[in-house]
């Protein structure tokens, strides 16, 4: 397990109830978006911009930069926040989210929100994606390395299998891939719209490194992450089992809150468990 | 004045595949993917000078697009090649997603466009690519009439930013340029001048276009032919002059009229110069098996039907 301080994972955990409170806020504040994905992202999401990563807010496009993609582009509110807690722009502009104008966009755009790496919102490009990253990184022999966080649902689609097979043919170390198993995809339980399981089992058919872990536990994260970076000659995916809804108690596990931002009345529910939760820490 | 040949044959992917050495010979960034065609399309010899810079990602085309986008954003120029359906129709959402939209260096070059691929038959004949890339915001399209102007758009393509799409024939082609002549992107090449019309060709169809002008001299008809290597942006001074000057256009591509240059040509041309404009090309229609030229033949991409062409825009223009 990996050596950090009971400091460090508090604030983290504190970091992540800040997270979470932009994504209600956000996705309430249009009265759309993807909330419940973002959720159970966060704290992986987390783990990475506020411990794991090398960036630099103040120059979002300095080449040696640890490279992070959201291919679940749908969870695009934990990733604005991320960027925004971490100063790659303003925390008011988060209330801009998916209006007209903005340059936080209803899913992720290259070129227009600093920090954003990879377009995304068709389900399945962001791990082939991260395959380009990291085969670039080894061409220039760079020691920067790429993550990628995709979710379960994404399991479905054909292309990210391509991705596996080519990150192991090629023995990409430098790319580790999160799946975030929350278990719900749009129309209902992964399970039951197209079975995933076994699903470590298929990863390592594929010649992966797989971790599973519990994906809101810090201590969890960030051992896999270590784990990761000192596995040679394979890439590492890591399935971390998550809560979709992850932190609001009525919004857990609910298949309805992927695509609905709350009401009125759940937001002040929702805001008063995190308020709490953070008191807590 | 002879427009039109003999010509020598030539293949574009040969011409292609060297200049997409000397290219990274030049250029240290320039990397290739590859989908289980490096041999064919001449991408192998790439391979064979750079290994590290060619990656072989099988039978999975949608992957080699984003992996090529992968690449770019870390500051590469990536070419992707393969062919054409594969290249363009079976990655569709991914080259808009991860190459036009996210504005990358990713250079799609494609073989194998049109009818001219041959026995393989219809899956493999892809008429509708140049309409579905120039649909897409921030594509470049090219379609480079023979061989040295393919080894031209792989220098153009690597010098300009962000996405850019050019197909070719796998068949060989008449060669009707040089290495020395000109060549940039969004400029359209007058070869046969002429005031009486205009013969808008692009790809293998410019031979036809010249050969159509040599018919129309006898008859007294001076027909001017453009080649039209650049569908995006188009080169909408020289088209527009050759509307003024002529007042008639005949448009010949080895792709679909329903969404082509043809279309290209008369949505430019309507706006100032609204000219009589006659498109031969594929029909809405799905091709088969053949030889490439029984196939040109029978689904109307000759000559002969560009002089029919020709003949009914200069009546309609002087009813």
């Amino acid at each position: 397990m990996v050596d950090v301080s009971e400091e460090t994972i508090r604030r983290l955990k504190k970091q992540a109830v800040v997270l979470r409170r932009h994504i209600i806020r956000m996705t309430h504040n249009v009265q759309s978006g993807h909330p419940g994905g973002s959720m159970s992202a966060c704290d992986i999401v987390t783990a990475l911009y506020f411990h794991s990563l090398n960036v630099d807010p103040k120059n979002p496009d300095w080449p040696e930069r640890d490279r992070f993609v959201l291919s679940k582009g749908h969870a695009c509110p934990v990733w604005y926040a991320a960027l925004a807690e971490r100063g790659f722009f303003p925390v008011d502009e988060l209330l801009t989210f998916r209006k007209i104008d903005s340059r936080l966009q209803g899913h992720p755009e290259v070129g227009t929100t600093p920090g954003v790496e990879n377009a995304a919102g068709a389900e399945g490009q962001g791990l082939s994606f991260s395959v380009g990253l990291a085969l670039a990184a080894r061409v220039d022999h760079k020691s920067w390395r790429t993550y990628c966080v995709m979710g379960d649902g994404e399991q479905d689609v054909g292309q990210t299998w391509e991705a596996g097979m080519a990150a192991s043919k090629y023995g990409l170390d430098n790319l580790t891939a999160f799946i975030d198993r929350n278990g719900i995809q749009q129309e209902g339980r992964t399970e039951d719209i197209m079975p995933l399981e076994p699903l470590a089992e298929k990863w390592e058919a594929f010649n992966w490194h797989v971790l599973n872990i519990d994906g809101h536990d810090f201590r969890q994260i960030l051992s896999a992450i270590e784990e990761a970076q000192r596995t040679k000659g394979r890439p590492t995916v890591i399935i971390a089992r998550t809560v979709k809804g992850k932190g609001v108690s009525f919004m857990e596990n609910k298949i309805k809150y992927h695509g609905a931002a709350t009401t009125d009345e759940e937001l002040k529910m929702a805001l008063a468990e995190l308020e709490s939760q953070e008191a807590a820490l | 004045m002879t427009a039109a040949g003999p010509w020598k044959m030539e293949s574009q992917r040969s011409y292609f595949g060297k200049a997409l050495v000397e290219l990274g010979r030049r250029n240290p960034d320039v990397v290739v993917v590859g989908a289980d065609t490096t041999e064919s399309i001449k991408t192998i010899d790439f391979g064979r000078a750079f290994p590290d810079r060619l990656f072989q990602l099988g039978i999975a085309e949608p992957n080699m697009i984003s992996v090529a986008a992968g690449l770019a954003a870390a500051g590469k120029i990536a070419f992707a090649a393969t062919y054409s359906v594969f290249g363009s129709a079976h990655t569709y959402n991914v080259v808009r997603q991860n190459v036009a939209y996210t504005n990358l260096n990713v250079k799609i070059f494609c073989s194998h466009a049109g009818l001219s691929v041959g026995p393989d038959g219809a899956t493999h004949q892809m008429n509708e690519d140049i309409g579905l890339m120039r649909g897409l915001p921030r594509m470049t399209v090219l379609v480079p009439a023979d061989g040295p102007q393919t080894a031209k758009c792989v220098d153009a393509a690597a010098s300009v930013k962000g996405p850019v799409y050019c197909r070719f024939s796998r068949t060989n082609v008449p060669t009707l340029t040089s290495m020395d002549d000109d060549f940039r992107i969004g400029r359209a090449y007058t070869m046969h001048d002429g005031s009486d019309i205009t013969l808008i060709g692009c790809g293998v169809m410019v031979s036809k276009c010249l050969q159509a002008a040599d018919v129309l001299a006898k008859e007294g008809i001076r027909a001017r032919v453009i080649n039209l290597p650049t569908i995006k942006p188009l080169d909408v001074p020289t088209i527009e002059k050759a509307a003024r000057e002529t007042g008639a256009i005949v448009t010949a591509e080895e792709h679909t009229v329903v969404h082509g240059i043809g279309a290209a040509v008369a949505s430019l041309v309507v706006n100032n110069d609204p000219v009589p404009v006659a498109m031969v090309g594929v029909e809405d229609t799905f091709g088969e098996s053949g030889e490439a030229e029984e196939l040109l033949r029978k689904y109307g991409l000759t000559p002969e039907k560009i002089v029919d062409a020709a003949r009914g825009v200069i009546r309609r223009r002087s009813r």
